[in-house]
């Protein structure tokens, strides 16, 4: 039931990339504006045929110039989520969430798109028109309508640009917590490397229509030529936690594999799973566990690789528990502190270093992968 | 009161406005979604009977519609009257004038409905039919509606190719708008004005009406 895409043209936009989606799964396209993500979706839900391209979900082959077969959008069992929600601006939330759902017999539809802006968390506004929502309203109508076909693929097109930044991690948060319904394969375009990182089981990094990198997330954001391509700040690994406890001087204390991690005052109820994406050049690494140092977070480790960059820099991953993260650091420092596969050292990382918007909704790591 | 003449005039309009709905849809359409070569000279064809004095026009749809070009020999052949000076003939001439009336504004209606909300109606499931139905017919209403009525008004006041293809034959061509020319010639200053305030009635009525259907489609779209 994966979703496989091959594409290969020449021009006006050229596009190299083949990968698979597997249901259950979602997978990021990220890139730089222009680089030809948008475009690759939209050959999915069948708004674009390049040249030569294969398209095939569920068994069902949707595009394949070889043979000639390219069904049209309205025959795809495909969900789109468009930036811009291109919602029906005519119909009530409820008849936008029915009218996607030419497949049910019409006396069920209306309870079937109360169902489903119920699962959005929209219940209470089926009456209203997309005039009368909010962006994050509309965007999450515009998800449920998605929904309402039980599409074969859900398609996200950088569906979280439009609106403010709360919204946005209200929305994200929306978007995982749905991810138990959502047993299809799921593609996310976005430019936002941050949200790709704490969102995405899967990444695929184009440049220039070209897929440089593609893969399990934690592996394509500690890869050297994906980070070249996404700016090497961007560098970071992701680490589950759960909350502890809300401390009185304004600090989280949340719990991981490794250890205690104490970070500026977030949402949610202890007990709450979160994924925290830590930046690699906000990591300090040390051989023994330093003291008297203003720094709250000092979890021990391994190292497990050492990827020297072509500057002064290097990457360094250092296994955390069960969670891995990316250390940016000096050449100097690799040599001087003598890191290598399988030493011991210590990771240090400031709780300022945290902004919240790195901090996205997390599940049980010890829940079994869909 | 020439009742008999404004009968005619309202099944003339009525006719081209049932003809024009169809046509204005499906080609203004058409028209605002594709883009291709040839398109500004197929919409500067439509436009032509805006600009053209109606007398030119009418003396080629005349000459068109004559036994000896091919649309009116086919007529002839096919119904056994000619085409011209019948009230079939005007039915025509009048779809053909109206043309730039139904078409530009019903292209602009559906100008007006976004790409992204046509493209997620195909992948909400919906076929181009229901598409047009449920999405865009709904969305361009405003813009079609402006073309019926224009189209409508339009008839009822046309006089220079009413008279060329149609002459002022009483039930079959003479429609008030000839009527009132009619009556002007003759001195009958009463009917005239009679005739005159009842066009003017009806087509301030027309106009409020689209008004006040374009307010509730405008708050419906809020």
């Amino acid at each position: 039931m994966a979703l496989e895409v091959m594409v290969k043209v020449a021009g006006p936009i050229p596009l190299d990339l083949a990968f698979r989606v597997e249901p259950g799964q979602l997978l990021a396209l990220v890139g730089h504006s222009g680089a030809g993500k948008t475009t690759v979706l939209r050959m999915v839900a069948g708004l674009w045929r390049p040249e030569q391209a294969r398209v095939a979900v569920a068994g069902t082959t949707w595009l394949d110039t070889a043979t000639g077969v390219n069904l049209p959008p309205h025959q795809r069992r495909v969900g789109v989520v468009f930036q811009s929600y291109a919602l029906f601006p005519h119909m009530t939330a409820a008849q936008n969430v029915a009218s996607a759902m030419g497949h049910l017999p019409k006396p069920e539809r209306r309870a079937e798109a109360e169902r489903l802006l119920d699962l959005v968390n929209l219940n209470g506004l089926a009456e209203r028109r997309p005039a009368q929502l909010s962006g994050g309203q509309q965007q999450r109508v515009a998800l449920a309508r998605a929904l309402a076909r039980r599409p074969d693929a859900l398609l996200l097109d950088e569906p979280f640009s439009a609106v403010d930044r709360a919204t946005r991690e209200r929305l994200h948060a929306a978007i995982i917590g749905l991810r138990a319904h959502l047993a299809m394969p799921v593609i996310l375009v976005t430019h936002d490397v941050n949200e790709a990182q704490l969102m995405a089981d899967r990444l695929v990094v184009i440049e220039k229509g070209r897929m440089i990198a593609g893969g399990a997330t934690g592996t394509v954001m500690s890869d050297p030529v994906a980070l070249r391509a996404l700016g090497l700040r961007e560098a970071g690994a992701t680490i589950a936690a759960r909350i502890v406890a809300h401390e009185s001087d304004g600090l989280t204390r949340l719990e991981t594999s490794a250890g205690p991690l104490l970070l500026p005052r977030l949402d949610g109820a202890p007990g709450t799973w979160l994924r925290v994406r830590i930046m690699a050049h906000e990591v300090i690494l040390a051989r023994q566990a330093p003291k008297g140092l203003s720094a709250l977070n000092i979890l021990p480790g391994t190292v497990i690789a050492v990827k020297p960059g072509d500057g002064p820099g290097a990457f360094v991953q250092v296994r955390l528990g069960r969670d891995t993260i990316l250390a940016r650091v000096t050449r100097r420092s690799v040599d001087a502190l003598a890191l290598a596969p399988g030493v011991g050292c210590f990771a240090i990382l400031k709780s300022m270093a945290v902004a919240r918007d790195q901090v996205g909704a997390g599940v049980d790591p010890a829940r079994p992968d869909p | 009161m020439d009742w008999t003449a404004l009968w005619l005039s309202l099944r003339l309009a009525g006719w081209t406005v049932i003809v024009l709905l169809p046509v204005a849809v499906f080609f203004g359409r058409f028209m605002a979604y594709r883009s291709f070569g040839g398109k500004g000279l197929i919409e500067a064809l439509v436009m032509l009977p805006l600009v053209l004095p109606p007398t030119v026009f009418g003396y080629y749809l005349l000459v068109g519609f004559g036994r000896n070009a091919p649309i009116g020999a086919f007529w002839q052949e096919m119904f056994g009257h000619p085409l011209v000076f019948s009230f079939q003939g005007l039915v025509l001439a009048s779809i053909i004038f109206n043309l730039p009336f139904a078409i530009q504004p019903a292209q602009r209606g559906f100008e007006a409905v976004p790409i992204e909300v046509r493209e997620a109606a195909q992948c909400c499931g919906m076929s181009p039919l229901r598409s047009l139905w449920q999405v865009e017919l709904p969305l361009a209403w405003p813009g079609v509606m402006t073309a019926m009525v224009l189209s409508f008004a339009h008839t009822l006041g046309e006089f220079g190719i009413v008279l060329m293809v149609g002459g002022s034959i009483p039930g079959e061509t003479r429609t008030i708008a000839i009527a009132i020319y009619d009556r002007v010639q003759a001195f009958d200053d009463t009917a005239a004005a009679t005739m005159s305030a009842v066009l003017v009635a009806i087509s301030l009525f027309t106009i409020a009406a689209t008004y006040w259907l374009s307010a509730r489609v405008g708050r419906r779209l809020g």
